[in-house]
């Protein structure tokens, strides 16, 4: 199962790496990596999107992510009603045949057009990774050039609604 | 006058090195295990002309130095203290921190690193040591400028030995060491990510007390933790009270009186026929302190199927890690007994009939070995120096047959005297680790029992007991063999002795005798006996050569991948 887990921590150098090893050596498989500063000075936060087996096994992750020294925080996300964003910027094969047709296609996604060259042409798109694979997979037959993605990031809503009501919110089952 | 001579190369400005040898006088170091190199020249020189009371042993190598250090704090619970160059100074150490990683022992490792001028530059003797020790360290640091060094000793020190304990590398530039220091950090430590529970949940521990009551089959299982902990008397007036039996993880020997007639032996992969058989069939397992490790649970799927499981453990992390936990308990073993001996009601129905069972299976089931008319077996020596000192040493093993042989046999009486390699089983770690013991406990008869084979991995120690006269004994129990490997390839490789026997080996008393150390070969069981007493009453090292059977298998044992309710080697074969 694919669960969202956020950390704050102390912006010590090799706490990624204390992380990411930890992940590696108690073998979860991370789908995804963000790390940004926060609205404190030398508190970072890392949203990981990773796959583990069971609720076995995302226990032991959350509780060794726990022990780590520099880690302040750990949130699993993925059961709350949270507000998840992904950014991709596309580049794909294009002249000026082609680039109305392309803005048809992108104007659904609220993608905007941020850079063009006599043969390609760039989009950038931000929400959920759904939507940036949808849009993917429509630009895909103009022949994809590159494709840079962030990673996931997300943290819960102000409102958090009832138990029962979880499951229409959550980003990931 | 070297009182004068110290003074004088005193610069007028403190360095990083100074304040460093500073800080830990200040954490109360008495001893600190170490070998010096390029990076960690300042730190010596700072050592040098520093007055402070710690003494510094110079061991033969830096892997001898980080052992002695975990014997140091196995003994002491006081964090061991290692200093070491950088790059292979540093590398050397690498095995003892996953050893005191995985035995949860503390230490506080310093390394020297290259100048932060050429950091990231392959420089001479560079090795990314943050990199290499973050898998195996319970923290590290890389001290980024000498204003840090007293916070980050501190904290190093009370990360080293709060909650579960571990090794803590602080890895130190030279230039930062070299360089004067004009102002530092004199702060306490700050530690938000760090706050180990250490008392338990006292409605955890009700539920605990409520289960107890209900029991029928209750059994006690202990692990290291109490020994962290101190917790054994508490333990042991539980366990008196409510008349309920005792097992051990191997680490978690002397814990609990080895004999008690409340204990059953050790459980686990050698362990007693009788302790494994009531971890199967107790319908109340209380774990304290242990990490219910697969030397000890052997295929979970059989492992405690009728009992319900309450798991004391200062870790969270390993409450429910291999096995389902239906009383989670956090805490620090010795808060958490002394809260349950707070809460015990009346002692619940005697559990005479569990005990009985107990009993008569001990009874039926002893430990064995064959006493061959020639010759002598390992076990039988074992059996004779714990005799012959009345169990009243400290014991350190090495990795192998010997090491369960000792377990098996030493019959420990009290916490903190049993100092092995569990979780990493480590080769060459018993002779070192006893020099640690030795000088951390000066008037205790200190045993390094080891087999031919692990204490060749590390004897450039001798040197080490001949320049203090430290009064180690020795003994190898010599089989020519890699005992336990050659065990395994008996049973499971159709004896295919590949690479296992080792008949070519140096003269150990000779060896000994360059030492200027007494060595003595005993090849018989009649020259065991008479000199064995004399020989480790002595107030001299002495390394003893003992020879035993090759063909010695260690039994009962629980066979790879099966339940511990599985034993083979049960009764005499
Ligand atoms: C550093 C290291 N290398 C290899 C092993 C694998 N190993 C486990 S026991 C053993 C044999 C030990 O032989 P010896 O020291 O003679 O003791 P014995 O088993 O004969 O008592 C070996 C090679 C180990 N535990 N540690």
């Amino acid at each position: 199962m694919k669960r969202i887990v956020t950390l704050v921590v102390q912006n010590r150098s090799g706490v990624l790496n204390r992380v990411t090893g930890l992940m590696h050596k108690r073998q979860f498989n991370i789908e995804s990596i963000s790390v940004g500063r926060t609205e404190q000075d030398g508190i970072s936060k890392m949203t990981f999107v990773v796959d583990v087996e069971d609720h076995r096994k995302l226990e032991q992750l959350t509780k060794q992510l726990h022990k780590q020294i520099d880690v302040l925080k750990v949130t699993d996300l993925s059961e709350k009603a949270i507000v998840a964003r992904e950014l991709a910027m596309i580049k794909i094969v294009s002249n000026a045949s082609v680039r109305s047709e392309v803005q048809s296609i992108i104007e659904p996604f609220r993608a905007d057009v941020i850079d063009i060259s006599r043969d390609s042409l760039s989009v950038q798109v931000t929400g959920k990774p759904e939507k940036i694979e949808a849009l993917i997979d429509l630009l895909r037959p103009y022949g994809i050039k590159d494709i840079a993605r962030t990673g996931l990031t997300a943290f819960s809503r102000g409102q958090q609604p009832q138990a029962s009501e979880l499951t229409q919110f959550s980003l990931l089952k | 006058m070297k009182v004068e001579t110290k003074a004088d190369a005193r610069p007028a400005v403190k360095t990083g090195a100074d304040v460093l040898i500073e800080s830990l006088v200040n954490q109360e170091v008495d001893t600190i295990f170490g070998y010096p190199g390029g990076a960690v020249l300042p730190i010596y020189d700072a050592l040098y002309r520093s007055d402070a009371e710690f003494q510094h042993i110079l061991t033969r190598h830096e892997q001898g130095a980080i052992h002695a250090a975990e014997g140091y704090a196995r003994v002491t619970r006081r964090p061991g203290v290692v200093l070491a160059t950088s790059g292979p100074g540093a590398t050397n150490l690498v095995t003892g921190i996953a050893d005191a990683m995985m035995d949860s022992l503390p230490l506080v490792v310093l390394t020297g690193q290259v100048a932060t001028t050429v950091t990231g530059t392959d420089a001479f003797q560079e090795a990314d040591i943050m990199g290499i020790t973050t898998p195996i360290t319970k923290h590290n640091y890389q001290v980024q400028s000498a204003y840090e060094i007293p916070r980050i000793i501190k904290e190093a020190f009370h990360i080293a030995s709060t909650g579960r304990p571990g090794p803590v590398v602080v890895d130190i530039p030279k230039d930062i060491s070299a360089n004067p220091c004009f102002d530092t950090d004199e702060a306490p430590f700050h530690l938000p990510g760090y706050q180990p529970t250490i008392n338990p949940n006292p409605l955890q521990i009700k539920k605990l007390c409520d289960a107890v009551q209900k029991a029928k089959k209750p059994l006690i299982l202990t692990g290291a933790g109490v020994l962290h902990g101190g917790g054994s008397d508490v333990l042991q007036d539980i366990a008196e009270a409510f008349q309920i039996p005792v097992t051990s993880t191997l680490l978690g020997l002397g814990a609990f009186p080895g004999d008690h007639e409340l204990f059953l032996g050790m459980a686990g992969m050698h362990g007693t026929y009788t302790s494994n058989m009531a971890i199967t069939e107790c319908d109340l397992l209380i774990n304290v302190g242990a990490r219910f490790d697969d030397r000890l649970t052997g295929n979970l799927e059989h492992f405690a199927k009728n009992a319900v499981v309450a798991h004391i453990d200062i870790d969270p992390a390993e409450i429910g890690k291999n096995v389902h936990t239906h009383i989670p308990i956090v805490s620090d073993a010795g808060a958490a007994l002394k809260e349950w001996k707070r809460q015990m009601k009346e002692g619940p129905d005697a559990h005479e009939s569990w005990l009985a069972e107990l009993h008569e299976s001990i009874k039926e089931n002893p430990l064995w070995f064959n006493n061959p008319p020639e010759g002598m077996v390992a076990q039988w020596a074992v059996k004779h120096i714990y005799e012959a000192t009345d169990g009243d040493a400290i014991v350190t093993t090495d990795v192998g047959q010997h090491q369960m042989w000792a377990a098996q046999y030493f019959q420990f009486k009290r916490p903190d005297r049993w100092v092995t390699s569990g979780g990493l089983g480590t080769m060459g770690f018993g002779f070192p680790a006893a020099i640690g013991c030795q000088l951390a406990k000066p008037d205790e008869k200190v045993i390094a029992l080891v087999g031919d084979g692990g204490f060749q991995m590390t004897l450039q120690e001798l040197s080490v007991l001949q320049e203090r006269n430290l009064p180690v004994k020795i003994v190898i129990l010599n089989n020519q063999a890699l005992g336990m490997v050659r065990q395994w390839q008996e049973e499971f490789y159709e004896e295919r002795y590949s690479e296992s026997l080792v008949a070519c080996q140096p003269d150990f008393v000779k060896l000994a005798e360059a030492y200027s150390i007494r060595g003595v070969k005993l090849e018989t069981r009649e020259e065991f006996e008479s000199s064995i007493k004399g020989l480790l009453e002595s107030d001299e090292p002495v390394l003893i050569d003992a020879r035993v059977i090759q063909q010695e298998n260690v039994f009962p044992m629980v066979p790879p991948g099966r339940g511990i309710n599985d034993m083979v080697g049960v009764k005499p074969r």
